[in-house]
């Protein structure tokens, strides 16, 4: 709870459309973020799903974990299937087979969902304008199948697809920068959030619920069991990606950039990556190398933020 | 109340596959994944809900005395809520079923 | 629209009987011979000649998913794809049965690649066969106007709940101008009542579609869709009659042309139908003792329509529009070889290939095929099929 100055849990909505009983690991961080969102959204929602750890914990057969209307189709495809609840309903309330009703229409789906195979259809749908939010809880790898590396993996991560050996540092690419990629469709709002920090979260859900077309929301859901780090720090870690800025908290809104969450001190990325197995094999020469790009990254932001 | 998987058979099903009783995963008690177990010293509790809204489990409840405690058929025993607990008065024992 | 006789193109047709349908939803993707239909429908709400939401998608695979998500909140649904379209979308085509979401599709039939081509055959609708969709096959543009309203008609009903594939040969139908009895509004609004989907997505009466299934649930999930889409067979023909009695015009899940008293007939699906009736006409002229059995109803398969065609048939020549590479046949042959063998008297089942890719299958050539078939029949010669026409 930190860097807030007004503390207020006991105001949060109390009502719960996320519920227990759901089958994520401990500690998960993106069953949290789930329920945040979930509690900013209220009721009157309708989820699309993707194919990932989400929809397989909160949905074996014959029990669902949701309290809102929610529909799983297939993996790639939670963008352009809530694209049709909202044209549809759009069509049956304006011909009044439909009474009026606002409802928030979101998709929400895993990075690998979101930056690899579902990146088509989210384009499509985001240029189409649904009024529409996409939620892409991005926990850095596909872990429902095996914690296998997406194109949102960070460089020098070991995962079960890109692992750290002799002639190998782990993933050798660069996080795909999502967040831009829905900015460059000229959407109204986009922002970063990490359930670390819990009222920003919860905000930006509101605020993208509110504003009329398409909303994205990149949250950063720390995985213990991908991460390897034990399940009662996955909130810490979350909280030390922001504060090294290894994943800084911003909104796109209209077309002007602003940091939600200035960390002061930054801490040193180290911080971050010590105590994550994922890390664990990189020397000092990477950490710093990771350092001198985050800084790079968090100084081209503010820029863009104090540009406007 | 859903039936348990195996006594299910195909006539049962909804339509589609769908479930219509909602929130019916709340029948799946995760508390039996648990190693260890959250405890609250009441004393120190300044009642703040810290540990309410972190918990992925949605397995913390708030009591009449507004003091909250881990639902132990939900808590799965991450441990997340003693790490975050900002005065400290929530510790972790080993369960013994 | 009130009742009139047109000349228009068959992929307009269909494009205004949606409109009469009062469709809530479009979404598609641009592929040849689809085109028409998909562009019309624009046209359409365009201007305001109906009131529906167009969604243009960026691939086919979102054009079903997209009405998936419509059909999932109630919305009456249209789509149209061809070929590669239909591949594309084939994973969320599996999904739209057992979700039993009632999406209607214009599937303007057309060839697979490799190679590529825009032509018409039938592998593309064989390939999905077993997805667990309602298949319909027309064979002239009065026939794909009126069956618009039929899949509609069955797609939605509450006995049914099951998305339904229209299948149209592509070019030799959809860009032919022909002549078409449009029915008026009136008629079309009491033949498909309003859609009211029992428990669609809406935030009133949550419920959850699509959930994830262990192996203890898999197989009764399966079951179910199984069985709708057999039982589905009484609503089809049912509809049929409906439409019959408003329209006088009836159709049939297995039609047949003089084949009463025929020894030999050719089976078709789709346009070819009438291309054979020619020549069996010609060939009864010259004594030989043929029909011509039409497949209309693909799924549910039509066993009790097709034994009582086959009855007393000495030979059926099955002339099938796609290959199954490696296997026993073309996937008409196998289906009526495998429903046939176990009846008393089956009838012998010979089995050619030809129109791929619209290559012509003229007159002659039925004449050809159906007398070859005899030939084969007679000298034993009936496994496996016959490539007719290849050069080589």
């Amino acid at each position: 709870m930190d860097k807030f100055s007004v503390f207020s849990a006991r105001l949060v909505e109390k009502g719960e459309y996320f519920t227990s009983g759901h089958r994520a690991c401990q500690g998960c961080a993106e069953a949290l973020a789930v329920r945040l969102v979930m509690k900013a959204l209220g009721r009157n929602t309708i989820v699309a799903m993707a194919t990932g750890c989400m929809e397989i914990v909160s949905s074996p057969l014959p029990t669902t974990a949701w309290e809102v209307p929610w529909i799983h189709v297939a993996f790639e495809n939670a963008s352009a299937v809530i694209s049709g609840c909202e044209s549809g309903m759009k069509a049956m309330m304006r011909k009044g087979k439909l009474p009026p009703k606002k409802i928030n229409f979101v998709a929400m789906g895993g990075d690998g969902a979101t930056a690899d195979i579902g990146m088509g259809q989210l384009s499509g749908a985001l240029e189409r304008g649904h009024d529409m939010i996409y939620v892409c809880y991005d926990n850095e790898a596909y872990m429902n199948t095996g914690i296998q590396r997406s194109s949102s993996t960070p460089w020098g991560a070991s995962t079960t697809t890109s692992p750290a050996g002799k002639v190998s540092k782990g993933q050798y690419t660069q996080k795909k920068d999502m967040p831009k990629i829905a900015i460059a469709h000229n959407i109204p709002y986009v922002a970063t959030a990490c359930p670390s920090f819990p009222f920003d979260l919860m905000d930006k859900v509101e605020k993208a619920a509110a504003i009329e077309g398409p909303a994205y929301l990149h949250i950063l859901s720390v995985c213990p069991t991908g991460w390897r780090i034990p399940s009662e720090e996955a909130i810490k870690y979350g909280r030390l990606a922001v504060n090294t800025c290894v994943f800084p908290l911003y909104e796109y809104e209209h077309g002007e950039y602003s940091l939600t969450y200035r960390p002061h001190p930054i801490l040193p990325v180290r911080e971050y990556i010590e105590g994550q197995g994922r890390f664990r094999h990189l020397g000092s020469e990477d950490i710093d190398s990771i350092q001198e790009r985050t800084r790079m990254e968090y100084e081209k932001l503010v820029k863009l933020s104090e540009e406007d | 109340m859903a039936r348990p998987m195996d006594e299910i058979r195909w006539q049962d099903l909804e339509i589609g596959a769908a479930v219509s009783e909602h929130g019916s995963s709340s029948e799946y008690k995760t508390g039996t994944w648990r190693s260890l177990r959250p405890v609250v010293d009441k004393d120190q509790c300044i009642r703040c809900g810290v540990c309410w809204l972190y918990c992925p489990d949605v397995a913390i409840k708030q009591s009449e005395d507004g003091y909250f405690e881990a639902d132990l058929e939900y808590c799965k025993g991450c441990g997340i809520c003693a790490r975050e607990c900002p005065v400290g008065c929530i510790s972790v024992v080993i369960e013994e079923f | 629209m009130a009742k009139e006789r047109k000349g228009i193109e068959v992929s307009l047709a269909i494009a205004e009987a949606v409109g009469q349908a009062d469709c809530d939803l479009i979404s598609a993707y641009p592929i040849t011979p689809q085109t028409h239909i998909v562009e019309h429908l624009s046209e359409m709400v365009a201007d305001a000649h109906l009131d529906a939401e167009f969604v243009p998608v960026e691939s086919e695979h979102s054009a079903m998913s997209v009405c998936c998500g419509a059909a999932a909140v109630g919305a009456r649904t249209f789509t149209s794809t061809s070929s590669q379209g239909l591949a594309l979308m084939a994973e969320i085509f599996f999904i739209a049965s057992a979700m039993r979401l009632p999406v209607v599709m214009a599937l303007a039939n057309r060839s697979l690649s490799a190679p590529l081509s825009i032509w018409n055959d039938h592998s593309d609708t064989m390939m999905v066969r077993d997805g667990g969709w309602i298949h319909v096959f027309v064979e002239n543009g009065q026939e794909a106007y009126d069956h618009v309203f039929w899949a509609f008609r069955v797609a939605e009903d509450p006995a049914v709940r099951l998305p339904v594939a229209l299948n149209i040969d592509g070019f030799i139908m959809t860009h032919m101008i022909e002549p078409v009895d449009f029915e008026d509004d009136e008629l079309i609004k009491r033949y498909i009542p309003e859609f009211r989907m029992e428990k669609p997505l809406h935030p009133d009466n949550p419920v959850s579609m699509g959930c994830f299934a262990m192996p203890e649930i898999y197989s009764e999930a399966q079951m179910t869709r199984e069985r709708a889409l057999v039982d589905s067979y009484a609503t089809c023909v049912k509809a049929w009659e409906e439409w019959a009695a408003v329209t006088g015009r009836q159709y049939h899940p297995v039609e047949t042309y003089r084949a009463d008293d025929a020894e030999y007939c050719i089976v078709t699906m789709g346009s070819l139908g009438e291309t054979a009736m020619a020549a069996v006409d010609e060939l009864r002229e010259q004594g030989e003792k043929v029909g011509v059995i039409k497949i209309r109803l693909w799924r549910p398969f039509p066993f009790d329509d097709l034994y009582r065609a086959a009855a007393g048939k000495h030979t059926l020549i099955v002339l099938d529009r796609a290959i199954s590479f490696g296997g026993p046949g073309g996937p008409v042959a196998l289906e009526l070889r495998s429903a046939l063998c176990n009846s008393p008297q089956a009838p012998v089942v010979v089995n050619y290939v030809a129109g791929l890719a619209s290559r012509d299958v003229t007159v002659e050539d039925f004449k050809a095929i159906i007398l070859g078939g005899k030939a084969k029949s007679a000298e034993g010669d009936v496994a496996g099929f016959t490539f007719y026409g290849l050069r080589g």
